[in-house]
C-alpha cells in the first residue's frame, strides 16, 4: 500500500469518536465573528454597528488578492464592531452579533435535495469560491480561488483529495466523508471543472474502512474520479507528503504544489464548494470533533462559525474534572486554548480535552544525537541542527539549513527521546526568519 | 672552495638588495594610512563590544567618530561621560554633554498585579511565548516574564524577581546599551534619562486596550483616562492608543500626576519620603533608601495603599 517516502510517525490514533453522528448545534445568542479568518492580507469590515444581518450577509470583504469574504452565520442585529479574543489571547477585530432567528439572504438554496447539474463554466466556479468565501478547510485556511488560478506556464495535471486525517483524536472529516459522500462527489466534479480537468485521486488512510467503502461505492458513479487506500502514517494529510504518497512527486524547497503540477483540497473544503457553487451558500460552518479520552460524551457536531468555545463545551456536558489542557485543533499540530470565551472560525477543526497526565510535559534533557529528529521529519530537515542554531538566535544560518520548509507537524517532538521542545524553537526562528526576508524584500 | 662561499654571499646579498627595494615600492605604493587616532579612542573605549551605541563594536565606534571627525550622536553608554572627555580629549573636541540613561520595565503585571488564568510550561524564552499566547495574566502587551532580556544583559543588571516574575533593573549595572530593548519582543522596556539623583517618573504599563478591557486582566494598568495628561503643567504627557506617555525630556518630575493616577500606573522612584503635608495620601508609603535598585515591588505597594 502507498504511503510518502521520507520520514513520520506512528503516534496513537484515538479516533474516539468515529461512530458519533454529525449532529447540528443549536444556535448561540451572542456570536462573535472575526474579521479575517483566513492566511493573508486583512478583510475590510463592512457592517457597522445596528445594521440588520441575515445568514449569508456579507460582513467583510476580499479587498487583496490573498484574502475571503466572512459571510454571517446567523441573522440578528450587529451590536459593535470591536476586538474579541481568540483563542489564544490575542485581540482581533470582530463583529458581535445579537442572534434572532434563523432567516436566511435571498438566493441560497436550503433545501436538503442534492443538486448534480453544474450550470456554472470555470471562471464562474473560481468566482463563487472568491465570492462565498471558501478557504482551505485541512487547517491552513488559505483562500481557495487562489489555488485553482492557475500561474501562465503551469498546467494542473492532478487533483487530489485529501481524506486522510492523520492526526489523532479528529474525526470530522471521517463523518463528512460517511454522511455527506455525494455531496463531496459532486464538489469534487465542479473543482475538475473548474480546472478543467477529467480525474481526481481521493486519498484516505485505512484506519477509516467505512469511509473508504462508502466512498469507494461511490466513485462507481463519477467517473475519473477514484479513491485510493494509504498506510497509516503521520503527517500523510499535510499537503506535500499526500502529493508524494499518491503521485511519487516531490514539491522542491519553496515551492507551491503547482511547480510539479498538483492542486489539493481536503474533503470538508470540497462538501464547502459544492455548497457554494450548487447552493449559493457561504461558508458559514464547519464539522468540529469535541473529544478527549477522559470525555464521555464525544460529539462530532456541526457549528456555526462565531460560536463560542464555552458554549460547545457546555452543551457537551462540560469538561472532566481531570481536565489539564484545551486544544483547538489535533493533539499533533494544535495550539492549546487559553481562553474558552474566544468564538470559532471557519478552520476550528476540534476542542480535544487532555487529562492534567496527558498534558504535562516531560523535563527535558540535553540532546544525545541519536538522530531519531531527522528520521522522522517528513521534509528532510535536521530539526536537532534547526533548534539549536534558532536557539541561539543564528537565524541567517537557520535560513540557508532551509528553516522556512519546516511544516511544523511536530513529528521530531515527538519522537525525542530528551524531550526536546524542537518545534517550538524552530517556530520561533521560522517567524524570526520571516521577518528578515519581508525585511529584505522591501528594501 | 673559497670562490664558492664568495659567490653565495654576493647572490644573496645582491638578490636580498633586489627584493627589499621591490617590498619598499611596492608598501610605498600600497600603503594604507591610519589615523592613529582610532588607536588611541578605541584604547580609552571600555572593550565590552556590547553593541549599545550603534556600532558593530568598540573599534567601529572609534573608526566612526575618527573618521567624521565629530562626536555627534557617537557616545558609549557604557562609559558615559568620562570615557567621552578622554576621547574628546584625543579628538580635540569638547564632549558633547549626554545625560546618562537607564533601562526602564514598563509593566508592574507579573504575578502580583493580575489573575492566571493558564499556566505556560513551553520553552523557558519570550519570543516563543509571545507567538504562541497573549500571557498567563491575558494581558497581550505586558511583560512575559520568562527572562529573555535577563539573558542577554551582558553587565548582569537584569534579574527577574521571582515573586513578581517582573524584570527589576539594578541601576548602578545598567550601562544603558538597550539590548534588553532589543530582545524584548513586546517592547516592554525602555531607556529614559536616568534624571537628577536617579528620580524619575514613568508610566509602568504598556497596554493600548480600552480602560475597562485593560483593567479586567489587570489591577495596575494605565485606562487612558487623561487625568495626567491635563494634570501635568509642562506638557509632558501624552495619551496614544488609551495609553499615558511621559516624554522624559519633558517631564520635570513634580510628582503631580503620580497621585492622580487612578490605577497606579504611574511611578516615581527613588523620590525621598513624602512631606507630612501629603501624609493623607502617601503615608504608609515606604521609604526609598538612595541606592535601593528599583522600587516597582514598592511602588505597587503604594498604589494599593493609595486606592
Amino acid at each position: 500500500m502507498t504511503t510518502f517516502r521520507k520520514g513520520g510517525v506512528h503516534p496513537e490514533e484515538n479516533k474516539l469518536a468515529k461512530d458519533c453522528k454529525i449532529e447540528i448545534m443549536p444556535l448561540t445568542k451572542k456570536a462573535v465573528v472575526f474579521v479575517s479568518q483566513h492566511i493573508g492580507a486583512p478583510a475590510t469590515c463592512v457592517v457597522q454597528k445596528d445594521d440588520k444581518v441575515k445568514v449569508g450577509t456579507l460582513l467583510s470583504k476580499a479587498e487583496a488578492f490573498i484574502c475571503a469574504n466572512v459571510h454571517s452565520p446567523y441573522s440578528g442585529t450587529v451590536t459593535k464592531v470591536d476586538v474579541a479574543t481568540d483563542f489564544n489571547g490575542f485581540k482581533k477585530p470582530a463583529i458581535y452579533i445579537d442572534v434572532e432567528g434563523d432567516e436566511w439572504e435571498d438566493g441560497i438554496d436550503t433545501s436538503e435535495a442534492i443538486v448534480k447539474e453544474i450550470k456554472l463554466d470555470s471562471k464562474q466556479i473560481i468566482d463563487r469560491m472568491k465570492d462565498r468565501g471558501i478557504v482551505g478547510l485541512g487547517g491552513a485556511a488559505f483562500p481557495t480561488n487562489v489555488k485553482y488560478m492557475i500561474p501562465e506556464g503551469k498546467k494542473a495535471e492532478f487533483l487530489l483529495i485529501n481524506g486522510v486525517e492523520c492526526e489523532p483524536y479528529l474525526t470530522s472529516d471521517n463523518r463528512i466523508m460517511i454522511e455527506n459522500t455525494e455531496e463531496i462527489f459532486i464538489g469534487i466534479e465542479i473543482m475538475k471543472k473548474a480546472l478543467n480537468m477529467n480525474n481526481a485521486i481521493i486519498g484516505i488512510e485505512k484506519n477509516k474502512p467505512e469511509a473508504i467503502r462508502i466512498m469507494t461505492e461511490m466513485s462507481k458513479n463519477y467517473s475519473g474520479t477514484k479513491v485510493v487506500p494509504l498506510e497509516m502514517k503521520y503527517p500523510q494529510g499535510a499537503e506535500k507528503q499526500l502529493i508524494n504518497a499518491l503521485t511519487g512527486r516531490e514539491v522542491p524547497s519553496g515551492k507551491l504544489p503547482i511547480e510539479v503540477g498538483c492542486v489539493v483540497d481536503n474533503v470538508a473544503t470540497a462538501l464547502a464548494i459544492y455548497y457554494a457553487v450548487q447552493k449559493n451558500r457561504p461558508l458559514i460552518d464547519n464539522v468540529l470533533t469535541f473529544t478527549g479520552k477522559s470525555v464521555t460524551n464525544q460529539k462530532n457536531l456541526l457549528v456555526r462559525v462565531g460560536t463560542p468555545l464555552q458554549e460547545i463545551i457546555d452543551y457537551c456536558g462540560g469538561l472532566p474534572s481531570d481536565t489539564g489542557k484545551l486544544i483547538s485543533g489535533g493533539p499533533m499540530m494544535g495550539k492549546a486554548i487559553m481562553d474558552t470565551s474566544a468564538p470559532t472560525v471557519k478552520t476550528t477543526s476540534s476542542i480535544l480535552v487532555m487529562s492534567e497526565k496527558e498534558a504535562k510535559r516531560n523535563p527535558q534533557t540535553a540532546c544525545i544525537r541519536c538522530g531519531k529528529c531527522v528520521s522522522a521529519c517528513p521534509m528532510g530537515l535536521e530539526p536537532l541542527l534547526l533548534a539549536t542554531l534558532c536557539e541561539q538566535k543564528r537565524w541567517e544560518e537557520a535560513e540557508k539549513e532551509c528553516v522556512m520548509d519546516c511544516i511544523e507537524c511536530g513529528c521530531c517532538l515527538f519522537t525525542c527521546p530528551a524531550n526536546r521542545p524542537l518545534l517550538d524553537l524552530i517556530r520561533v526562528g521560522k517567524n524570526q526568519v520571516g521577518a528578515i526576508r519581508r525585511a529584505r524584500s522591501q528594501k | 672552495m673559497g670562490t664558492i662561499i664568495i659567490y653565495a654571499i654576493v647572490a644573496m646579498a645582491v638578490a636580498g638588495l633586489v627584493l627589499s627595494l621591490i617590498l619598499y615600492f611596492v608598501a610605498q605604493k600600497f600603503k594604507v594610512t591610519e589615523d592613529p587616532r582610532i588607536d588611541q579612542v578605541a584604547e580609552v573605549l571600555p572593550g565590552a563590544n556590547c553593541g549599545g551605541c550603534g556600532f558593530a563594536g568598540c573599534r567601529a565606534l572609534a573608526e566612526a567618530i575618527v573618521k567624521a571627525g565629530d562626536m555627534e550622536g557617537k557616545a558609549c553608554p557604557v562609559g558615559g561621560a568620562p570615557v567621552m572627555a578622554k576621547v574628546g580629549e584625543i579628538m580635540g573636541l569638547a564632549a558633547t554633554e549626554t545625560e546618562p540613561m537607564v533601562a526602564v520595565v514598563r509593566c508592574n503585571g507579573g504575578k502580583c498585579n493580575t489573575n492566571q488564568k493558564v499556566i505556560y510550561d513551553g520553552v523557558t524564552d519570550c519570543m516563543s511565548a509571545n507567538q504562541n499566547f497573549s500571557s498567563e495574566g491575558g494581558c497581550a502587551f505586558g511583560c512575559l516574564g520568562l527572562g529573555t532580556c535577563a539573558s542577554v544583559c551582558k553587565f548582569d543588571a537584569l534579574h527577574i524577581n521571582p515573586e513578581t516574575k517582573l524584570p527589576e533593573v539594578d541601576e548602578d549595572k545598567c550601562v544603558a546599551c538597550g539590548a534588553c530593548v532589543k530582545a524584548c519582543p513586546r517592547k516592554v522596556i525602555e531607556l529614559r534619562k536616568k534624571g537628577k539623583n536617579n528620580r524619575r517618573v514613568f508610566v509602568s504599563c504598556v497596554n493600548k486596550e480600552k480602560g475597562a478591557a485593560a483593567k479586567k486582566n489587570c489591577d495596575v494598568a494605565c485606562i487612558g483616562c487623561g487625568k495626567c495628561e491635563k494634570e501635568c503643567p509642562f506638557g509632558a504627557i501624552t495619551i496614544e492608543n488609551n495609553l499615558s506617555y511621559i516624554d522624559f525630556n519633558k517631564c520635570k518630575s513634580c510628582r503631580k500626576c503620580v497621585a492622580l493616577c487612578p490605577t497606579g500606573a504611574i511611578h516615581a522612584i527613588n523620590f525621598p519620603p513624602a512631606k507630612p503635608k501629603t501624609e493623607t495620601t502617601i503615608a504608609q508609603q515606604p521609604s526609598p533608601t538612595p541606592q535601593q535598585t528599583t522600587t516597582v515591588a514598592t511602588d505597587t505597594t503604594t498604589v494599593k495603599t493609595e486606592q
